[in-house]
């Protein structure tokens, strides 16, 4: 069998039915077998960063392993900017490249890079396949590293005369590494330890990150929730791991979160982080982050822990079967009579917080004339009653989204949360639409993150993808103009798109359509008839350009500096004496 | 509280690391050192009794937090098969350097007096100069270089340390555990070490 027909049929033994992908020289092998071969759908990007990513949108909400599959030299160094968003945010793909015959590597050929030089920093693992037998195993264990411990992306270099040139097929059923076992059952006793925090702390707190989701342990952490009764705070990764719309929810945290879940983290005294890792958009200055707490860190990265902030507690595991044993361990502590004080104690707590919540909700100035950019969330929010899949680009409005959509379920959202990936909203959203068919994807994005990726429409267009674009439309880069007045000293620089591409007409350039709002009160229908359209929609609305995002911890400050409403003169000063860069 | 408080201070660290003998496996120990900011001041690479395996033995200098992100992240690479830090338990370590000495007259006997004291063999002898190979821990070769460096030192290439724990094997060389740090880290297993 050849090289190339192997790597199709080692993908379909997988499970894979979908792949994105752009075809060049040192792959054409494997595209010449996909001509007449079954069982695979495989979708045409326009750009291969594109390819990446929808392969991020299709694992991050079907759980399963994206593919994606690009030619040499320029294709691969395009696929590096989707590899490391992969490796930020822990999402699970396998990325195959073509490379230059194996005699010609190193020569400096045509389309030659080193490729699996260049993604070894940003990958998980990578392989260069030599030989035609080693496919199989490779394969095998790309896989098997790309979905297990801390999920992340992994990459297979093919030259292409290991394609052309015939082998055997060596499928191993069981991989083994040796090198590579993820502790995934929790330490008992670490365990046992932290049920016996939880249960007498006096303000408690869960922080719950996207480790959550990867584990698919949503179920266990509810029940956990529900049976302790601790107030729970999200961060952007974790949305949708716990129902928004649960009284126990604190929205999400960090630099655009929640005042009260942001208070409720700083005064807690015991903070149980579970598949989150302590990120520098969550902790805000590191010293003052929840000061008085003693730390429970569950994850399955043993390296995450004890990084960025000391734990007192750490537990090594797969967050669901770790919340499993605790939720039996906190059962059989609660067997035991809860001290009078510690019962107070979380009465009042409970209070506290629902008082932060009652006095400082996420909050904007309503306008009858002029599209807020919140109300738009709001708005999608409750005309899809929290159940589409939601995608974004990276700024402002990815923040209000986050702040503002009430997911009901996870793996229904996939935003760039680490790598922070402008232009990852379409090609994103393709990739869910792709996993998803005939189920409602929107994708919100920004009129400059959407720039970045635009060309997808194509794809969307071609592949019958009917993803929906709401462009949140405020002429330039929000967040950085957001940046410039609060920080800067408004010396806004670099950062105004005039309405250059007119959206309305470049959807139907693509064949898709396109709509137009700029009043409040035709919002409503607008998004209305963007979702009854079955083809690809592009929704320009025309927002207020003014708007920033509230609230905001400034970079370097710490979680007790937020800013809740725009800022007075002197509170912009003293922002930018403590600016530490963005 | 910061993550660095109530670490000790930064000292030398003798990391002994078994890897599987593949293809860019060294691109892959030093990358992520250079990609995390740390600094290894000696790197050594063999192969062990197992022609799969290769043993690196690196010199970290760093304080307990430090070491223990690149003991933690060492481990996350997939052909990393275990990380022993051997600096506190019971251990020999070896360099072996080569010096080119300058060789006049009057220095001859002085410099080959001194080769004896060190155990040091003379394996090239010209009219002008000597090379001397030296095997020795850190503090006898830097003893050794002070010594020669009056008579003028022309040049020193160096092995970079190996090292291996005393006793019976796997007795010594326990698995590296998380340092007792602010907020006590007690758990064995938090570095997750498949053995």
């Amino acid at each position: 069998m050849s090289g190339a027909r192997m790597v199709l049929e080692c993908l379909k033994r997988e499970g894979v039915d979908t792949i994105f992908g752009l075809p060049g020289g040192a792959v054409l092998p494997i595209y010449d077998v996909l001509y007449d071969f079954e069982g695979i759908r495989h979708i045409l990007v326009r750009q291969e960063a594109a390819a990446g990513h929808a392969a991020e949108g299709y694992a991050r909400t079907t759980g399963k392993v994206g593919v994606c599959l690009v030619t040499s030299g320029p294709a691969a160094t395009n696929l590096v900017t989707a590899l490391q968003d992969a490796m930020m945010d822990s999402i699970p793909i396998v990325a195959f490249t073509g490379q230059v015959p194996t005699h010609l590597i190193g020569n400096d050929a045509f389309q030659e890079a080193d490729n699996v030089g260049i993604t070894r920093p940003c990958t998980k693992h990578n392989f260069l396949v030599k030989d035609g037998k080693d496919i199989g195993p490779i394969i095998r264990e790309a896989f098997h590293i790309a979905i297990t411990g801390r999920p992340g992306p992994v990459h297979i270099d093919l030259p292409k005369d290991v394609l052309v040139k015939d082998a055997e097929l060596i499928w191993p059923e069981r991989v083994h590494l040796r090198s590579y076992n993820p502790t995934l059952d929790g330490h008992p006793g670490q365990v046992k330890r932290a049920a016996k925090s939880i249960v007498r702390a006096k303000r408690p707190v869960f922080y719950v990150g996207g480790g959550t989701i990867s584990a698919d342990a949503s179920p266990e952490l509810r029940e956990l929730a529900e049976l302790t009764q601790v107030p729970l705070t999200q961060t952007l990764m974790g949305l949708g791991a716990f129902p928004m719309a649960h009284p126990l929810s604190l929205d999400m945290l960090g630099m655009h979160g929640s005042y009260y879940g942001n208070m409720a983290v700083h005064h807690s005294d015991c903070l149980v982080a579970i598949g989150a890792r302590f990120d520098d958009r969550v902790t805000g200055r590191v010293d003052a982050f929840a000061p008085n707490a003693e730390i429970i860190h569950i994850d399955v990265d043993p390296a995450s822990i004890s990084k960025n902030i000391p734990v007192a507690v750490p537990i090594v595991g797969d967050c669901k079967r770790v919340l499993a044993k605790l939720v039996e361990a906190v059962r059989e502590e609660l067997t035991q009579e809860v001290p009078a004080a510690v019962r107070e104690a979380r009465a009042q707590w409970a209070e506290q917080i629902a008082g932060w919540k009652r006095d400082f909700p996420f909050r904007y100035d309503w306008s009858d004339t002029v599209i807020k950019p919140q109300y738009v969330m709001q708005e999608i929010s409750r005309l899809t009653d929290g159940d589409a899949f939601v995608v974004t680009g990276v700024g402002q409005h990815q923040m209000w989204a986050a702040q503002y959509y009430r997911f009901k379920e996870p793996r229904r959202w996939c935003t760039s949360g680490g790598l922070g990936t402008m232009g990852y909203g379409l090609p994103t959203a393709m990739g869910v639409q792709a996993a998803h068919p005939g189920k409602l994807v929107i994708n919100i994005d920004g009129d400059g993150s959407f720039q970045m990726n635009s060309q997808e429409m194509a794809t969307c267009f071609t592949e019958h993808l009917p993803v929906k674009t709401v462009i949140i439309n405020n002429s330039g880069h929000g967040m950085v103009r957001q940046w410039q007045r609060i920080i800067y000293k408004e010396r806004y620089c670099a950062i105004d798109l005039p309405n250059i591409p007119d959206w309305v007409k470049l959807a139907e350039a693509y064949g898709c359509v396109g709509l137009r709002v700029s009043k409040p009160s035709e919002l409503a229908s607008a998004i209305e008839q963007m979702i009854k359209t079955p083809a690809p929609v592009i929704l320009d609305v025309i927002v207020d350009k003014d708007e920033c995002v509230f609230p905001m911890v400034p970079a370097g400050g710490a979680n007790t500096d937020m800013i809740l409403v725009p800022p007075t003169r002197e509170v912009r000063d003293r922002a930018a004496k403590s600016q530490t860069g963005f | 509280m910061s993550a660095t408080n109530g670490s000790s201070e930064p000292r030398k660290h003798t990391i002994s690391v078994l890897v599987e003998n593949r293809f860019g496996v060294l691109s892959r120990v030093a990358g992520l050192f250079s990609a995390r900011g740390y600094n290894i001041e000696s790197l050594s690479v063999g192969e062990t009794l197992d022609p799969a395996v290769s043993r690196m033995t690196l010199v970290v200098r760093g304080d307990e937090f430090v070491i223990e992100q690149v003991t933690k992240q060492l481990h996350k690479l997939i052909d990393v098969i275990k990380v022993s830090d051997l600096t506190d338990d019971s251990h020999v370590e070896r360099e072996l350097v080569l010096i080119r000495v300058n060789a006049e007259p009057q220095h001859r006997a002085e410099i080959l007096r001194t080769a004896d004291i060190f155990r040091a063999k003379v394996v090239d002898v010209t009219q002008v100069s000597f090379i001397l190979e030296a095997t020795g821990d850190e503090g006898k070769i830097e003893a050794l270089i002070e010594l020669l460096r009056p008579m003028g030192i022309q040049e020193i290439v160096r092995t970079g340390k190996v090292a291996i724990a005393r006793g019976p094997k796997g007795k010594a060389a326990r698995k590296v555990e998380p340092q007792k740090r602010a907020r006590p880290v007690d758990d064995p297993r938090v570095v997750g070490f498949a053995d």
